[in-house]
């Protein structure tokens, strides 16, 4: 399945119907008024308001994007077939793969085996042209864009990596769903985006705190958006979060693998970018009295895979996650029960329920610490238990320090 | 002079397809291929001997023709053709003993190709993204095919030690897909709902029929004993296939994703194994550089394309469904941007 290849024709910068023949007039418009001429007679009284006037860009449309323009509250309710996800298709199309866009209303119908209003068509053209008055070309790009991605996805047109890495739902669904929470709500702050590498293999070690694995999910987002090649975070998870339904499949769409050194060694050595938080449960669900205090790096796993990549280790700190779900209490008796590691209690949880899932909006600040080398030491230093203690230590330390400067910089947990 | 081959469950698809393929092997000068039926297949130049493997005819077999390569295809993914469950272990297991132990006895032999299952793998959330030969699975199947594989496999090595001087050849395959070959996975695209669990995407990996059978053909020419992963590249999750096939899935909660397999199985529509059930629900995906490096092995279908060579054989309404979908885009591009844009097919 091939993207859609976006071939701007016609006049620029010239909204409205310039580039429609006068000839060829859309079958909508041929059926509602026979004698008129085609750009009057498709625009019945209603809707002529909101049509821009060719020459006048700066009209108000109250449009966000071309989506939203075509749900103002001129558009009539049977507006829904519009929307190609909706229905399954009883009969092959009737529209050749070289249909001509001259008539672009008329192979929607054929499309859709249905008569559209002729209004649903021209609202449509309407939408358009006022986001193409705003935005110019960019809005039509987007429109173009935007129903080829949902095109993708109906007909399972995408590519996933081994791993199950869906690099297309990722970057156009989930990361622009994580952009307010990361941009508003945590105001997030990135120190020392110059150390994640543009190319090649590097293991970013955090540390881990907030109950639920937030912070892990937003320093993906701030490697993706700090790189200029937009790199995704490869994350290293627990096997219980493979267990569960959605977080399993959602980790993996979103570049997660399990923590095991067979991934990290394949990752590391495909040269991805590789995110592991080695405290892991000790660290994500340690009461708030414990907050910024790093528990025991695993068994320094990590350090080997990434002396046996040759990979360079990027000391993360990360300040903030500790204060979204203050833990004030556990409950291990129903924690047991549903099979899951803690069963947290937060001022807000479980009291509150599903409201107490809000993380509160602390600060955060994320540093990414200079790369300590490992590829001077030779692969079979990972086979040396006391050198990998050492590295792993070395790390801990660095990210420790780099914790409390970051906390005397921060003025206040909410500012 | 060439080698005498002897091929075994010919009269099923693939086992018929490994000895025509052979037959038609400059380095092979003759194939016997035996099963308790005559094949529906044509077996090219093979010569089609009725004997059970379960019985001593294969051991008088072997040393009449001097065999020297065993090609061992009799080993069955599904319990639907033979009518059960039982007599799938009966074949897959027995069936193996019996075989291995007739070959033990047969001077001539040098080399001996097994069919075997990434099943053997299992499929658990514990496991890596992809498998290699030496890695032991966390949680090791405990029914049905995968079980049998297990078993089977155990023998083998028992073989290979008994022997050392058979090269010993143990293919896993992926599950086979194509347009002719019917298996678990084929009848369970081609049902119009296709019930998946909610919650999981698992990943998948197949292999075309005709890359499968020719690692077989590799794997009996030259001698490389070891044990292979052969799959196509890459892979599909779940709901991309049911996307691709242009089918309706149904979200199962986990917990009755078994009763639902049980159903299906009992109804006979696909057969569901709680095997199966586990990959379905956390995939499973295998390294093939091996069988690259050392059998030679160089798929020409990649997981994708040979889903989509099974899909354009069986599933004829994914076409019109797909071209609807490139219509209905351009269509609506056309009429938003009023031609402004141009969607290229």
């Amino acid at each position: 399945m091939s993207q859609a290849e976006i071939v701007p024709i016609g006049t620029r910068g010239r909204p409205g119907r310039g580039t429609q023949q006068p000839s060829t007039p859309s079958s909508a418009a041929r059926s509602l008024a026979p004698g008129a001429s085609p750009a009057k007679a498709a625009t019945p009284q209603p809707t002529e308001p909101t049509k821009p006037a060719p020459g006048k860009p700066t009209k108000p449309a109250p449009a966000k994007a071309t989506k939203a323009a075509a749900g103002t509250p001129t558009e009539p309710a049977p507006g829904k077939p519009t929307k190609p996800a909706r229905g399954r298709p009883t009969k092959p199309a009737a529209v050749p793969h070289e249909a001509p866009p001259a008539q672009p209303a008329q192979a929607l119908a054929e499309a859709l085996e249905i008569d559209l209003p002729p209004a649903v068509v021209e609202l449509l053209g309407l939408a358009g042209d006022a986001a193409y008055a705003l935005w110019g070309p960019d809005a039509d790009a987007v429109v173009a864009e935007g129903l080829a991605f949902v095109r993708r996805r109906l007909t399972g047109g995408y590519e996933i990596d081994e791993f199950g890495l869906d690099r297309d739902l990722t970057e156009s669904v989930i990361l622009p769903l994580l952009r307010p929470l990361y941009e508003k709500w945590f105001r997030i702050e990135v120190i020392g985006a110059e150390h994640l590498p543009v190319d090649g293999g590097a293991l970013v070690v955090a540390n881990h705190s907030g109950t639920i694995a937030v912070d892990a999910v937003m320093t993906g987002f701030a490697v993706h958006k700090e790189t200029p090649n937009h790199r995704i975070l490869r994350m290293l998870g627990a096997d219980f979060v493979f267990s569960l339904p959605f977080v399993s499949e959602l980790s993996r769409k979103t570049g997660s693998t399990l923590a095991c050194a067979e991934d990290g060694h394949r990752l590391l050595s495909s040269g991805e970018l590789v995110g592991v938080w080695p405290e892991g449960f000790k660290g994500i669900g340690k009461p708030y009295s414990e907050r910024y205090r790093l528990q025991r790096f695993g068994r320094g796993g990590y350090v080997s895979s990434a002396i046996t990549a040759q990979v360079p280790i990027i000391p993360t700190a990360i300040v903030g996650a500790e204060e979204i779900y203050p833990i004030i209490g556990n409950l291990p008796t129903v924690a047991r029960l549903l099979g899951a590691p803690y069963f947290p209690v937060t001022p807000l949880f479980p009291w509150l329920g599903p409201l107490g899932l809000v993380p509160l909006p602390s600060k955060w600040l994320i540093e990414f610490g200079t790369p300590i080398a490992t590829d001077h030491l030779g692969a079979s230093v990972a086979e040396d238990p006391m050198a990998v203690f050492n590295l792993g230590d070395q790390v801990r330390e660095t990210i420790q320090s780099t914790l409390y400067q970051l906390l005397q910089r921060r003025r206040n947990v909410f500012f | 002079m060439g080698r005498v081959v002897l091929v075994t469950g010919v009269g099923r698809y693939l086992g018929a397809r490994a000895a025509q393929l052979l037959s038609a092997d400059p380095e092979v000068d003759r194939v016997i291929a035996v099963d308790l039926v005559p094949s529906p297949f044509p077996l090219g130049g093979a010569e089609f001997v009725r004997a059970d493997i379960r019985s001593p005819v294969i051991a008088k077999i072997l040393s009449r023709d001097d065999i020297d390569t065993v090609v061992h295809m009799n080993v069955l993914a599904t319990p639907t053709a033979v009518g059960g469950r039982a007599p799938q272990k009966e074949i897959n297991v027995i069936g193996t003993m019996q075989l291995l132990a007739a070959c033990q006895r047969a001077p001539a032999l040098r080399s001996l190709v097994v069919k075997s299952s990434s099943t053997v793998y299992g499929a658990s959330p514990k496991d890596a993204a992809l498998f290699t030969e030496d890695m032991a699975p966390r949680r090791a199947p405990r029914s049905g095919y995968g079980k049998d594989s297990v078993e089977v496999e155990g023998y083998v090595r028992g073989f290979a030690r008994r022997r050392p001087d058979v090269a010993v050849t143990t293919l896993r395959f992926v599950n086979f897909i194509g347009p002719r070959v019917r298996t678990p996975f084929t009848e369970y695209f081609t049902l119009p709902v296709v019930p998946t669990v909610l919650g999981f995407d698992a990943r998948l990996q197949f292999v075309h029929e005709d890359d499968g059978l020719e690692a077989v053909r590799l794997a009996s020419v030259n001698d490389r004993p070891g044990i292979y992963n052969i799959a196509g590249d890459g892979v599909l999750t779940l709901s991309q296939a049911t996307r691709r096939a242009a089918a309706v899935p149904a979200p199962v909660p986990s917990l009755g994703a078994g009763a639902v397999g049980a159903l299906l199985r009992r109804a006979r529509l696909a057969d569901f194994s709680p095997e199966q059930v586990r990959l379905l629900t956390y995939g499973r995906a295998v390294d093939t550089t091996r069988a690259r490096e050392q059998l030679g092995f160089r798929p020409v279908y990649t997981t994708e394309q040979a889903f989509e060579a099974f899909l354009a054989a069986r599933r004829p309404q994914v076409a019109p469904a797909h071209a609807w979908a490139a219509a209905m885009e351009r269509a609506l591009v056309g009429t938003i941007t009023r031609g402004r844009v141009d969607v290229a097919g």
